[in-house]
């Protein structure tokens, strides 16, 4: 069977640098996490899948339909959206007009409609907006649909971003560090969330993040990259206690043998 | 309800002022602060509407009817709100920053001034200038004209954002003026530095003042344009240029086609200068590339930052403020002082008869704008009329989303 989504032996280099070597990656439901040290290549490889880089060798592929070489647009338009590590917001516009700029690639309205008011732009704009309150109604943030974007706490921004993305009613959500800069709490909410996205709207959800306790209680698979490769897959806590990950963040103990890489 | 009483107050007053002195500058700036101030007043939009409609359909052109310098200040006025409401497509919501705007006025102005002017004949032989009524087919295909040239200078500058795309643009403006002053050879297109004249006029008939005619065409030319940028603004095409101009990544990342919306908002912009290119050469009779040097992009451009960027009433006002600015104040302060020197006046013991003539206030027009400009950038860098978020009566979900908000 097709996974939903997988990426081939996808490798970036810059200039000399090779950010992403030969990572394979497959997802087919639920939520997964990528997580690594800093500088481990988690990042880029989001923007290859999302058509910001364009990756020098491999393949990815969304419901078997090649995504390398679309514009992040297309991409979007596919079903795969994602969220930025610092957040992105249209910062002067309001929370209900950043969710409705989620929802552009699934408008039918053109041009002549939006000129001449037809009543296919009007219901068109209808539905944008119903959508588009329960989406916020969703993250919570109903009650502040018209504050301007700029205005909001940074926890809400966080949310009014993932209310973005998911106005493209996406199959495949890549959330980048979404629980940067919240407290313990705030990210455990935040989690619980997730969660109710993937049970409610058969979401998969793929993360990258930082904070291990987060990723280990909420990830059904977790993978570890490191120096762009990567080096460990499996469930939380099969890769907690993999030598190579605790190499990999906390360093080799003084003359303990190297470990190999994983090369596969 | 003090907002209401005080725009009718305010109408009346500026509408009795210009009555009782026909010739006073300021009278006619009153009355024309009234019909600004009515435009932003916080009143029902209704109201707002009538008193707009009496102040620009009847008592505009009345007091046009025994002071026909008013009317030709009307006019210009409702010409440079046109280009400042195209601009402020491009530069206010899509935030690609155009300095070469005046090109896609020159554009549309030349298409109608070759073949609405016995030029024509040089060109194609016979036939010209076409019968005047073609002068409204033309301003479709001004608009056609205009919105190509503005996606043949969106293609190539599709990658570069902020100074380098203002550069490339400023460029832009000035080959359009420089092909049009040498294109007289080989085939000779546009007469060179010479210009074209006499450009045919629409036929307007109906009334016994032509002038106060093409008033009335331009006037329902600009509020054609409002309607269409209101109607942009307030769709998925606008939202869209927005996030552009807020953030290109992230609004491409959340599935908005960077190439289509930038051209789109390029085409949008140079169509309505394209149109108002049209009237503008039939206004004149006669243009020259003169009338479209890098300092009227500057004009314009200035037009929307003194209005505020991406605000329609902004574009309005700020075209207002610098058209009245340049065609009357400078000019009668101009007209005192020569007064005042040819009557040998001496202020604080100095005779002004012996001032230099380089001090004459119309000729220091640009050095006033500059100074206007600076002290807005200090003072209220976000323009008169700035932006506001539209704030929307929101129903609860699941039922329908009331109309928008009335322009505030």
């Amino acid at each position: 069977m097709s996974a939903l989504f997988e990426a081939v032996g996808v490798t970036k280099r810059f200039g000399g640098l090779t950010a992403v070597h030969g990572v394979d990656y497959r997802l087919d439901a639920g939520i997964a996490s990528i997580i690594g040290p800093n500088g481990a290549g988690k990042t880029t490889l989001f923007n290859i899948f999302t058509g910001v880089y364009q990756a020098d060798e491999g393949r990815v592929t969304f419901r078997d339909a090649p995504l390398l070489g679309l514009r992040p647009d297309q991409i979007t338009a596919l079903g795969v959206c994602r969220t930025f590590q610092n957040i992105r917001l249209f910062a002067n516009m309001t929370a209900i007009e950043n969710v409705l700029v989620g929802m552009h690639a699934r408008v039918q309205a053109g041009l002549w409609d939006a000129l001449a008011h037809t009543p296919r732009f009007r219901e068109s704009e209808r539905t944008l907006w119903r959508h588009g309150l329960e989406l916020l109604e969703r993250v919570g943030l109903r009650a502040k649909a018209n504050e301007v974007a700029r205005n909001l706490p940074y926890g809400d921004q966080r949310r009014i971003e993932l209310a973005r993305a998911l106005a493209s009613r996406p199959a495949l959500l890549l959330l980048d560090e979404p629980t940067a800069g919240m407290t313990q709490g705030e990210a455990t909410s935040l989690m619980a969330l997730l969660r109710r996205l993937v049970s409610d709207l058969g979401l998969a959800i793929l993360l990258i993040e930082h904070n291990m306790r987060v990723v280990m209680e909420v990830s059904d698979r977790v993978t570890v990259l490191d120096h762009g490769e990567k080096i460990a897959e499996g469930l939380p806590r099969e890769v907690q206690s993999d030598a190579r990950v605790v190499e990999a963040y906390l360093g080799r103990r003084a003359g303990a043998p190297r470990s190999g890489r994983a090369g596969a | 309800m003090i907002h209401i009483v005080a725009s009718i107050a305010l109408l009346a007053v500026g509408g009795a002022a210009v009555w009782v002195f026909p010739r006073s500058i300021l009278a006619f700036l009153t009355f024309q602060g009234a019909l600004m101030a009515i435009y932003v007043a916080r009143i029902p939009g209704r109201l707002r509407l009538a008193l707009l409609a009496v102040g620009l359909l009847v008592m505009m052109p009345y007091i046009g009817s025994f002071n026909g310098y008013y009317l030709e200040v009307a006019t210009q006025v409702g010409i440079f709100a046109a280009l400042a409401l195209g601009l402020n497509i491009v530069v206010g919501l899509a935030g690609l920053l155009d300095l070469g705007y005046v090109a896609f006025f020159a554009v549309g102005a030349y298409s109608w001034a070759i073949l609405g002017s016995p030029h024509g004949n040089v060109i194609f032989g016979g036939g010209f200038p076409l019968p005047a009524w073609m002068f409204f087919v033309f301003l479709f295909v001004g608009l056609l004209v205009a919105a190509v040239t503005g996606v043949l200078l969106g293609l190539p500058v599709l990658r570069l954002r902020g100074d380098y795309l203002a550069i490339v643009t400023l460029g832009f403006g000035e080959v359009i003026r420089v092909l049009a002053n040498n294109l007289d050879k080989p085939i000779n297109l546009t007469n060179g530095p010479k210009g074209l004249t006499p450009i045919s006029r629409p036929p307007l008939p109906g009334f016994a003042d032509y002038n106060m005619a093409f008033y009335f065409l331009v006037l329902l030319i600009v509020i054609v344009i409002i309607i269409v940028n209101r109607r942009l603004e307030d769709s998925h095409i606008g939202r869209a240029w927005e996030a552009m101009r807020e953030d290109e990544l992230a609004a491409q990342a959340m599935g908005v086609p960077l190439v289509r919306s930038k051209l789109l908002a390029f085409a949008c912009g140079a169509s309505f200068a394209g149109v108002m290119g049209v009237v503008f050469s039939a206004k004149q009779l006669f243009i020259n590339p003169e009338s479209f040097t890098f300092l009227e992009s500057i004009g314009v451009l200035a037009m929307v930052i003194l209005g505020g960027m991406g605000s329609i009433p902004g574009a309005v006002v700020g075209a207002t403020v610098v058209t009245v600015l340049n065609l009357q104040v400078l000019k009668g302060l101009s007209l005192y002082l020569n007064e005042l020197k040819n009557a040998g006046t001496t202020i604080l013991g100095y005779n002004l008869a012996n001032l230099p003539t380089q001090l004459e206030p119309a000729k220091y027009e640009r050095m006033v704008f500059g100074i206007i400009l600076v002290v807005m950038m200090i003072v209220r860098p976000q323009g008169l009329f700035p932006a506001r978020r539209r704030q929307r009566e929101l129903a609860h979900a699941g039922e329908g989303v009331p109309p928008a908000a009335p322009p505030s």
